[in-house]
C-alpha cells in the first residue's frame, strides 16, 4: 500500500489484512512496554488544516508507539494563515525529509492532490478531507464491530451479513461515506437514515439503501446503529427546523434505545452532542462502543502507518 | 530437490531436543517454549507435547509464540511482511525461555527475538532450539539444541514442511545451488 486516501479503493483482502495487523497492534497496547521499534528513524508529519483533537492525538499516539518521530503542524498560527499554498507547504515537508504525511483538510480531494502531484515522496494518509472520506475512522469502526461480534476469533473475517444502520447528516459526513464503501466491501448491509434535506442528491451509486424513517429502520433490530454528529459548523442552511425537532425525529433517545435488542451495538464517531443525536443513557450503556472506538483507533492507525511506511518507499 | 529429513527423522530430532531441554534445565520447572511463527510455533507445541509425556508434572502452559516481525532490522529491505499473533501463556519473568525456530541461518530473526523478549519482561535465561542449522551466521548467535546440522551453500534453499502448516507429511528438503 502506498497511500491510504479512501476506503472506496480498498480491496476486501487489503482491508482484512489491515484489520488483522491492527489486532496484533491492539495486543501490544495490553503489554507493559507499549512501544514497538518498527518505524525507528522515520518521520511522520501530522498536517492539520482543520481543528481536530481526537484524530490528531490518535495518529500521534500511533506513530509514537511505532517509534516514529512526530511533527505536528496545524494551520492556525502557521504560514498557511499568511497565505502559503498546499504545494509550498508540501515541498517544505519534503525538504525536511518526511516519510509519512497525515493530512486533514477542509477541501475534498486535498490528500489525493498531495499524494499524486509529485510534490512529495512521502506516504499520505487521509485523516478527513472535506465531505469526501475519513478512511481510518471507517476502519476503526469496522474493527470495533468485528471484535464485538467475533472476539478473539476475529482474524481473517469480514463483516458478512452484519446489518448496519447509519443515522444523521449523511450529506456532510465523510465518516458515513467511508463507512458505506468499507462496510459494503466487507459484506455488511448498510442502511442510511436521515432527513431528506441531509441526504446527497444522488446516492444511486452507493452500495447502501436510504430510509427516511428512523423507527422503521430500527424496527428490524439491526446489529449496529451508528449515530453521526450533527456538525454545527456545517449547518449553514435550513436543513431541519430546530435541534429539538431533530432530536425527537432522528435522535437515538431513551425510548428508541430501550426498544433495541440488547445485542445491538451503539456507535458514535465522536465528539457526541448528548441530548441531540444520542441520549446520555444510550451513550453510556454497555451497548455503546464509543470508548472502544477511541482505543481501537490507535491500533488501526498503527496498522495503517506500518503498511505505508515499514517497507522501502518507491515500489509496491 | 533432495530430502534430508523424513517424518520419522523430524520426530526423533524433536524427541531428542525435548530430552536435552529437560536435561539442561533439570526438569520442566520455570520452562517456557516460545516458537517463532509460523513453523517455530508448531515445533514448540510438538516439543511441549513430548515434554508433557516425559514429565507429567510439567506446567500445563508450556508453549507459546513470539512474533518478531515488528522488531526486524530488514523490514525496509523487503516487501510488506504480515505480522503473526504473539501468545505468551505465562509471564516470562524469572523463567528459562527456549526460543524455537525451524531454520537457523543468518541469526537476524533470533536477534529480533531478543529485542521482542526484552519488551515482554526479563527472562532468567534464554536458550535456542532449531530443527535445522544451515550455517552462514551474520551475528554471534549459536543454537543450544539442534535437530540437524546441515552445512549448505548460500545459493541453496532449505525447505521445512510440517503437516500442521503445509498439509503434507513432515520433511526437510534441500534444493537449488551449484554442485
Amino acid at each position: 500500500m502506498r497511500h491510504l486516501l479512501s476506503t472506496r479503493e480498498l480491496a476486501r483482502d487489503e482491508a482484512i489484512a489491515l484489520l488483522d495487523i491492527a489486532e496484533d497492534m491492539a495486543a501490544v497496547q495490553h503489554r507493559e512496554v507499549k512501544k514497538l521499534p518498527t518505524l525507528r528513524g522515520k518521520t511522520v508529519v501530522n498536517l492539520f488544516f482543520e481543528d481536530s483533537t481526537r484524530t490528531r492525538i490518535s495518529f500521534e499516539a500511533a506513530a509514537k508507539r511505532l517509534s516514529a518521530d512526530v511533527i505536528n503542524f496545524s494551520a492556525k498560527g502557521s504560514s498557511v494563515s499568511k497565505g502559503e499554498s498546499l504545494k509550498d507547504t508540501a515541498q517544505t515537508l519534503q525538504a525536511m525529509g518526511a516519510d509519512g504525511v497525515v493530512i486533514r483538510h477542509p477541501s475534498s480531494g486535498a490528500p489525493y492532490t498531495l499524494a499524486t502531484s509529485g510534490w512529495i515522496d512521502a506516504g499520505v494518509v487521509n485523516a478527513g478531507d472535506g465531505t469526501h472520506e475519513h478512511p481510518t475512522q471507517a476502519l476503526l469502526d469496522a474493527f470495533t464491530m468485528r471484535s464485538r461480534l467475533h472476539g478473539a476469533a476475529s482474524r481473517g473475517r469480514g463483516l458478512d451479513g452484519v446489518r448496519v444502520v447509519i443515522v444523521g447528516d449523511i450529506l456532510h459526513s465523510r465518516v458515513a461515506r467511508s463507512n458505506v464503501w468499507l462496510l459494503a466491501t466487507l459484506g455488511a448491509e448498510v442502511t442510511l437514515v436521515a432527513p431528506p434535506t441531509l441526504v446527497p442528491v444522488d446516492t444511486g451509486g452507493w452500495p447502501a439503501s436510504v430510509v427516511f424513517d428512523l423507527d422503521e429502520a430500527l424496527a428490524s433490530g439491526p446489529d449496529v446503529v451508528m449515530m453521526l454528529r450533527i456538525q454545527a459548523e456545517r449547518m449553514h442552511g435550513a436543513f431541519f427546523p430546530n435541534s429539538r425537532e431533530y432530536a425527537r425525529t432522528w435522535g437515538l433517545d431513551d425510548a428508541r434505545f430501550s426498544q433495541l435488542p440488547t445485542a445491538t451495538m451503539v456507535m458514535h464517531p465522536g465528539p457526541m452532542n448528548r441530548g441531540l443525536e444520542i441520549s446520555a443513557l444510550a451513550a453510556d450503556s454497555a451497548q455503546s462502543t464509543v470508548r472502544e472506538q477511541v482505543a481501537n483507533g490507535v491500533s488501526v492507525r498503527m496498522a495503517a502507518l506500518y503498511l505505508l511506511l515499514s517497507s522501502e518507499r518507491g515500489e509496491a | 530437490m533432495r530430502i534430508v529429513l523424513t517424518q520419522a527423522d523430524v520426530q526423533r530430532a524433536l524427541t531428542r531436543i525435548a530430552h536435552e531441554i529437560l536435561e539442561s534445565n533439570r526438569g520442566a520447572e520455570n520452562l517456557l517454549l516460545l516458537g517463532i511463527p509460523t513453523r517455530g510455533t508448531v515445533l514448540a507445541k510438538r516439543i511441549a507435547a513430548v515434554i508433557h509425556r516425559i514429565e507429567p508434572s510439567a506446567p500445563a502452559e508450556l508453549a507459546g509464540s513470539l512474533d518478531v516481525t515488528m522488531y526486524r532490522d530488514d523490514l525496509s529491505r523487503s516487501g510488506i511482511r504480515m505480522p503473526s499473533p504473539t501468545e505468551i501463556p505465562a509471564s516470562i519473568d524469572g523463567r528459562t525461555v527456549v526460543l524455537v525456530d525451524d531454520v537457523l541461518y543468518s541469526g537476524r530473526t533470533i536477534r529480533s527475538a531478543f529485542d521482542a523478549l526484552s519488551d515482554l519482561g526479563r527472562a532468567r535465561a534464554v536458550r535456542l532450539a532449531v530443527l535445522v542449522d544451515r550455517g552462514h551466521r551474520e551475528f554471534p548467535i549459536r543454537a543450544d539444541f539442534v535437530g540437524k546440522n546441515l552445512p549448505s551453500a548460500a545459493s541453496e534453499r532449505i525447505n521445512v514442511r510440517l503437516s500442521e502448516t503445509d498439509g503434507v507429511e513432515d520433511h526437510v528438503s534441500i534444493e537449488g545451488g551449484v554442485e
